[in-house]
C-alpha cells in the first residue's frame, strides 16, 4: 500500500487498475503430491517414519485380512471343516458359540428377558446420548429409577417370571451389566466422595479419605477375590449376597473411589472466584454446586470420566478370575471345546473379543470428544 | 459399605457359637448340589455350544446329583481356576470339588481336605510325529522337548531323562498354547505334558493324525474329586458315588439295561448295588435306589467315560490305565455288601 501512493505522488510508474489472474498454485503443493509433501515427507525424519510406517502396515495388513476375510472359513459343522493348512478364521466357531458369547447359560426360553432389557437400556441410553431428542429429563428418570428396578425383575425373575440364578448369566450379558452398574453407580458416588474429601467437615473428609485411599489401595483382583472366598467365610451361608452381585459392589466401589479422584481434580481446577462469585449471589451450598461448580467441574474432566469408564469395561474381564462367565471368559471356555479345537479357534475367538471390546471403547472415546467439543463452546481447554 | 456390613456383622454372631451343619444337610436344605468344576477342560469339564456342562468330572457331579437328590439337574456348576479350587472348597462355597485335580500328599495332608477315589489316573506323557516311529518314550535319546516351563511337567522330564542316562534338549515356553505352537511348526520332536492334556491339545495341531502319543507315562497324576476334611459322612457319598459307576459296569449295568436288571436281575450283587436287597443306601443317609438313579442319570463309569473322552470322541483316549481291574486297569471298587 504504501509504496504504490508513494509511486503516485512521484507520477511516474504504473498503476495496475484490475487485479492480476491468479496463477494456480504449484503442482507439487496441491492435491494428493502436496498433501503428501505437506505431511508425509515434509522432512528427512518425517520421510522416515512414513516409509517405516508403511513397512509396518505392509507387514501386519495382509496377513490380517488373509487370516480373517480372504481365507476365512464361513461354512461348516465342526472343527473338520476348519482343519485347513492356510492360517484362515474359523466362523462356524464363533456362529455356533455365538448365543452363549452373548447370554453365557441364561435359559433358552427366557432369553426374550435379556433382549428386551437390552432393548430398553441401549434405547433410553441412545435417547439421552444424543443432543437432539426432545424430554430428556423424562427418559433420565426412566433410565436412573424405573429401568434399574425393571432389568432387575425381566433379567433375575419375579412376578410369574421364572427365577433365572445369575450363576446362568453370561457373556456380553453379564459384561454390560457389570459395566453399566459399574458406571451408574460410580458416578455419583464419587461425585458425592469427592465433595466429601474437600468438606470442611472433618468427620465426612475423614470417612471420604479412608474410603477411597482403602479402595485405590487394594487391586481388583484382591476385591473380587475376598468377596468370593472370604465373605463366605464370615457370613452364613443363607446370608451372603449372591455371587454376581458381590462382584457388582466390589466393582462399583472400586471404580468409585477412582472416580472421586478425577472429579476431585475438576473441582480443584475451578477459579476461588466461582465460589465466591456463587457465594456473593447468594446461593446455598446445593445450589452453588448443581448450577454453578459441578457443570463446569465436571466438563473439565470428561477426559478423565471417560477413561475411568473404559478402564472399568475392560476390567468387567477380572471377573473371570471370581468364576463369573462374562464374555471373555465365556469365549476363552470355548477354545479346547473338542468339537471346535482346531490351530486357528483361538485366533479366531480372541480376534472377536478385540473388536467387541475395541467397537465399544472407542465408541464411548468419540462420543466423550464429541461431548467435549460441543460443550466448549466459551472457552476450550 | 452399609450394605455389606450388615449381614456380616449378623453372620458374625450368628456363627460366632453354631458349628456349621453337616455338608449333606446343607445340600439338602439347599436343594441342589455346588460342584467345583473346571472352566474349560475339554472331556472333564466345559460348557459345550448350547452351554450345556458336559465332561467327565461333570458327570461325577451329576451322578452325586442323581444319588442325593434323584435328580442330576440339581447341581449348580462353579467353575474355579487352578488358583481358587481348594480355597473355594474350604470357604464352603462348593460341596465337592471335581476339577481334575491331582491328589498329592502335600494336598492331602496341608490343606484340610480329603480325596476321594481316582476318578482318571493321568499321568506325563509325550506326543511325537507319527513318522518318527517311535514306540516308547526311551526311544526319545537326543530328542528336542517342546515342555511348558515351571510345572512339575518341566521336573519329571528331567527325571525321566536323567534315570534312563539319556540326552535330550528341552525348549521351554512361558504357556502352554505357545509350546503347543511351537511343536506344531517342528521346533521340537516331541512335546510333553499331562496325558489327558496331549489329547486335547493335540486337536489344535494343523494335521492332528499325523501324530501320536506315545503309551509310555513318565508320572503319576491321580485326578479325583476332593471334600472338606472331618465331614466323613459326605465323603462316603463321594467315594460311593465313584464306586456305584465302577460296579455298575463290573456287573454290566448300563443306562439303558438299569431299569430292566432291577427288577429281573437275580445276580445278588446287582440286587445289592441297585438296592432291591439290603438297606445299602440307609448308611450313606440317602434312599435305597441311590446307585439306580445314579446309572439312569450318566451311566456306569465305562459309558461315561466312553461318552466324554473315549475314543469315539474327537480327543480319543484309550481306556489304558483307567480300564476295570478285571481288564489289566487300576479302576477297582471295594464290594458293595
Amino acid at each position: 500500500m504504501s509504496m504504490s501512493s508513494d509511486m503516485n505522488t512521484m507520477g511516474i510508474g504504473f498503476v495496475r487498475t484490475e487485479q492480476a489472474p491468479t496463477l494456480s498454485p504449484p503442482a507439487s503443493t496441491v492435491g494428493i503430491i502436496g498433501w503428501a509433501r505437506a505431511n508425509l515427507f515434509s522432512g528427512p525424519v518425517n520421510t522416515l517414519l512414513t516409509l517405516v510406517g508403511i513397512l509396518i502396515i505392509y507387514i501386519i495388513v495382509p496377513p490380517v485380512w488373509n487370516f480373517f476375510i480372504a481365507n476365512a472359513i464361513t461354512v461348516g459343522k465342526d472343527r473338520t471343516e476348519c482343519l485347513v493348512e492356510i492360517p484362515g478364521a474359523c466362523y462356524p466357531y464363533l456362529v455356533a458359540r455365538f448365543q452363549q458369547f452373548i447370554y453365557g447359560f441364561y435359559p433358552e426360553a427366557e432369553r426374550w428377558r435379556v433382549n428386551l432389557t437390552a432393548l430398553l437400556c441401549f434405547g433410553s441410553v441412545a435417547w439421552l446420548l444424543i443432543p437432539a431428542t426432545p424430554r430428556k429429563s423424562w427418559m433420565a428418570a426412566f433410565f436412573f429409577v424405573a429401568f434399574p428396578v425393571l432389568a432387575y425383575i425381566l433379567l433375575s425373575g419375579a412376578f410369574g417370571l421364572p427365577k433365572v440364578a445369575t450363576s446362568l448369566w453370561g457373556g456380553m450379558l453379564v459384561t454390560f451389566v457389570i459395566s453399566i452398574v459399574g458406571i451408574v453407580v460410580s458416578l455419583p458416588l464419587g461425585i458425592l466422595l469427592a465433595l466429601g474429601r474437600r468438606s470442611k467437615l472433618p468427620l465426612v473428609k475423614l470417612f471420604s479419605v479412608i474410603f477411597i485411599e482403602f479402595w485405590r489401595g487394594v487391586p481388583l483382583i484382591t476385591v473380587l477375590f475376598m468377596a468370593k472366598t472370604m465373605l463366605p467365610l464370615f457370613v452364613p451361608e443363607h446370608l451372603a449376597p449372591d455371587q454376581l452381585l458381590r462382584a457388582l459392589i466390589g466393582v462399583a466401589l472400586f471404580s468409585a473411589a477412582y472416580m472421586a479422584e478425577v472429579v476431585r481434580g475438576g473441582l480443584q481446577a475451578m477459579p476461588k472466584g466461582q465460589y465466591e462469585g456463587a457465594d456473593a449471589l447468594g446461593l446455598s451450598y446445593p445450589q452453588k454446586l448443581i448450577f454453578i461448580i459441578l457443570p463446569q467441574a465436571l466438563q473439565i474432566v470428561i477426559p478423565g470420566i471417560v477413561n475411568t469408564f473404559i478402564g472399568l469395561f475392560k476390567d468387567t474381564s477380572l471377573v473371570t478370575i471370581v468364576g463369573i462367565f462374562d464374555f471373555l471368559a465365556s469365549i476363552q471356555s470355548s477354545l479346547t471345546d473338542p468339537v471346535w479345537a482346531t490351530p486357528w479357534t483361538a485366533f479366531t475367538g480372541y480376534g472377536f473379543a478385540a473388536l467387541f471390546y475395541f467397537v465399544f471403547c472407542f465408541g464411548m472415546s468419540r462420543y466423550s470428544k464429541f461431548m467435549e467439543e460441543r460443550l466448549a463452546r466459551s472457552h476450550k481447554r | 459399605m452399609k450394605f455389606k456390613l450388615v449381614p456380616l456383622a449378623a453372620g458374625l454372631v450368628l456363627s460366632a457359637g453354631v458349628a456349621h451343619a453337616a455338608t449333606l444337610d446343607d445340600v439338602k436344605a439347599r436343594g441342589s448340589l455346588n460342584c467345583g468344576s473346571s472352566v474349560s477342560l475339554a472331556g472333564f469339564g466345559q460348557p459345550d455350544d448350547k452351554g450345556v456342562w458336559k465332561g467327565l468330572d461333570v458327570d461325577f457331579c451329576r451322578a452325586m446329583a442323581a444319588a442325593i437328590f434323584g435328580d442330576a439337574n440339581k447341581v449348580k456348576f462353579v467353575p474355579l481356576s487352578a488358583k481358587d479350587r481348594f480355597t473355594a472348597l474350604q470357604s464352603r462355597e462348593v460341596d465337592v470339588l471335581a476339577r481334575n485335580t491331582t491328589w498329592t500328599m502335600s494336598r492331602d495332608t496341608s490343606l484340610g481336605l480329603q480325596f476321594g477315589p481316582v476318578n482318571y489316573y493321568d499321568g506325563q506323557g509325550f506326543i511325537v510325529r507319527k513318522k518318527l516311529n517311535l514306540a516308547k518314550a526311551e526311544e526319545l535319546a537326543g530328542a528336542t522337548v517342546c515342555v511348558q516351563t515351571g510345572t512339575t511337567t518341566e521336573l519329571n522330564l528331567a527325571d525321566f531323562f536323567r534315570s534312563n542316562n539319556l540326552k535330550y534338549e528341552p525348549v521351554v515356553f512361558a504357556d502352554a498354547d505357545a509350546t503347543v505352537k511351537a511343536y506344531d511348526s517342528g521346533r521340537c520332536d516331541a512335546f510333553t505334558t499331562d496325558a489327558s492334556g496331549l489329547y486335547s491339545e493335540r486337536l489344535k495341531l494343523t494335521n492332528p493324525a499325523d501324530h501320536v502319543v506315545l503309551p509310555t507315562i513318565i508320572s503319576k497324576e491321580p485326578l479325583g474329586p476332593a471334600w472338606r476334611q472331618g465331614d466323613n459322612p459326605w465323603g462316603n457319598i463321594v467315594k460311593w458315588t465313584h464306586y456305584a459307576m465302577l460296579t455298575a459296569e463290573e456287573l454290566g449295568v448300563t443306562q439303558a439295561n438299569v431299569d430292566e436288571m432291577a427288577k429281573s436281575s437275580a445276580n445278588p450283587d446287582v440286587k445289592r448295588l441297585l438296592g432291591t436287597e439290603g438297606k445299602f443306601g440307609e448308611g450313606l443317609g440317602l434312599p435305597n435306589d441311590w446307585a439306580l438313579k445314579i446309572i439312569k442319570a450318566v451311566g456306569n463309569y465305562g459309558e461315561a467315560f466312553e461318552r466324554n473322552v473315549g475314543e469315539k470322541t474327537p480327543l480319543g483316549i484309550k481306556r489304558g490305565l483307567n480300564a476295570l481291574w478285571t481288564k489289566g486297569g487300576l479302576q477297582y471298587a471295594p464290594p458293595i455288601r
